[in-house]
């Protein structure tokens, strides 16, 4: 009888399996990939490296000396300390590559109103920060549609089948949305910001990456220097409007490779892909599975990319805390099979 | 967690070389191994020094890019902040957007 391993479960959970169930698991994943988004599968050998590092009993694991990665983060700070001081602890206690600013109502609609107060912030992170501190939120598409905005809500015109409606809707809420973002980027631009991060592209579907790509076009022509990271929110983009194209490329529906291109082409510096766990399969399985999904834009990217391998996304586990066995797996996991530049 | 994943893959923030790695990323969108081989160039060290915080800590010492602050080892007398950032713009040879504008109101 297979002796029982101690793994996780994409909720965090500690499960045992043997070592052929996580090699099935791994392959499972790696099929779900190519089944879904018809990518190529792993090869061998990576599937290989990945059953030693998930059949590891060992509590931590890490990367070869030499193989590190370039760390950033989205949402830098702690809720015990105020703002400056949790960017200082991350950059001296914490050993991050980049920081980001960030206001917790963490929406470019939002941050509109407090822009004045956010650059303030941003000059006192400067002054006293040494590692580069970009600012960062959320395009949030949804927050143009009522009660929150002035659009109408395509959520609720969509189940009604008032399908013109609901694109009209996402369409002015577009517009809106680009302003806004422009508007910020900028001010923070102007009080020395490294950088501009706009996290979870895509939420709200392809009419939230296309007011994205729009604001980072605008962006890159008027500050050809300046930093703009896209973190994306899901694998897929969900086609809420459907028929919305970037420079000719149906926005709806894109995986990671596509989304990479699209990325790239409005002119952002670093990309930044996310794929969802699935809480009832293991972290083995998850990660497999998010590997294969974003393999293929790796070797072609001509910016970097930074794998999204925060709470619930690219294998590590949905948990408010998650355990660190689980997440320097996936870290292991992604800078061996990816090559990537980051995460 | 994001202390879980620099100690497995990070390169080590201002404890070695990261920042100024994630500074050739972020503003020019240099993939890792060309922004490695660039900082190692301009710090005139190998690139497997760049993750190694012993051989960086005396390298930033000796560039005045700034040093973490240690209990046991003060650093009163290097650069501050924005003089290291200073520093740094000038030996990667690359704009940093806050001393840009420093330097722009100072008259420099």
């Amino acid at each position: 009888m297979e002796p029982q391993i101690v793994t996780r479960m994409a909720d965090g959970t500690l499960t045992e399996m043997t070592r052929s169930e996580i090699r099935r698991d791994l392959e499972d994943g790696v099929q779900e990939a190519v089944r879904r988004a018809k990518v190529e599968p792993l090869e061998a050998d990576e599937l290989d490296h990945l059953l030693e590092i998930f059949a590891s009993p060992a509590r931590f694991t890490a990367v070869d000396i030499g193989d590190e990665v370039m760390l950033s983060f989205d949402g830098t700070g702690a809720p015990q300390f105020d703002r400056i001081g949790g960017l200082l602890l991350y950059e001296q206690c914490l050993a991050a590559d980049s920081l980001e600013l960030f206001h917790q109502d963490y929406s470019y609609k939002a941050v509109k109103t407090l822009v004045p107060h956010e650059q303030m912030a941003m000059k006192h992170a400067q002054e006293r920060l040494t590692i580069p501190v970009h600012y960062g939120s959320q395009p949030d598409l949804g927050r143009y549609s009522e009660p929150d905005g002035p659009c109408q809500n395509w959520s609720m015109l969509l189940p009604e089948l008032r399908i013109d409606e609901a694109r009209a809707a996402q369409e002015q809420a577009v517009e809106l949305a680009v302003d806004d973002m422009v508007h910020v980027a900028e001010a923070l631009w102007e009080v020395g910001a490294d950088g501009i991060n706009f996290d979870t592209a895509g939420a709200a579907g392809d009419a939230d990456l296309l007011a994205t790509l729009r604001a980072v076009e605008t962006l890159r022509a008027r500050h050809p220097d300046m930093g703009i990271m896209i973190g994306m929110a899901a694998e897929r983009v969900l086609g809420a409007h459907g028929q919305l194209t970037y420079k000719g490329t149906r926005i709806a529906g894109q995986w990671p490779a596509g989304q990479q291109k699209l990325v790239e082409e409005a002119g952002a510096t670093i990309y930044g892909p996310a794929v969802n766990v699935n809480t009832g399969r293991s972290g083995a399985w998850n990660t497999s599975r998010a590997l294969a999904l974003v393999k293929p834009c790796c070797a072609a990217a001509g910016i970097p990319v930074h794998m999204n391998v925060g709470m619930g996304v690219g294998g590590v586990p949905m948990h408010t805390v998650p355990p660190i066995d689980a997440v320097s797996r996936v870290s292991k996991a992604c800078v061996d099979v990816l090559r990537l530049d980051g995460l | 967690m994001p202390v879980a994943h620099a100690v497995a893959a990070g390169m080590g923030g201002m404890r070695a070389a990261g920042d100024l790695v994630a500074r050739l990323q972020m503003a020019k969108g240099m993939r890792l191994a060309a922004a490695k081989t660039y900082v190692a160039g301009r710090l005139g060290v190998a690139e497997r020094d760049l993750s190694d915080c012993a051989a960086m800590q005396e390298a930033r010492a000796e560039h005045g890019l700034g040093q973490i602050y240690e209990g046991e080892a003060p650093h009163a007398f290097d650069p501050s902040p924005l003089e290291a950032k200073a520093n740094i713009s000038r030996l990667l040879d690359l704009p940093i957007n806050c001393i840009t504008r420093l330097d722009a109101r100072r008259g420099a």
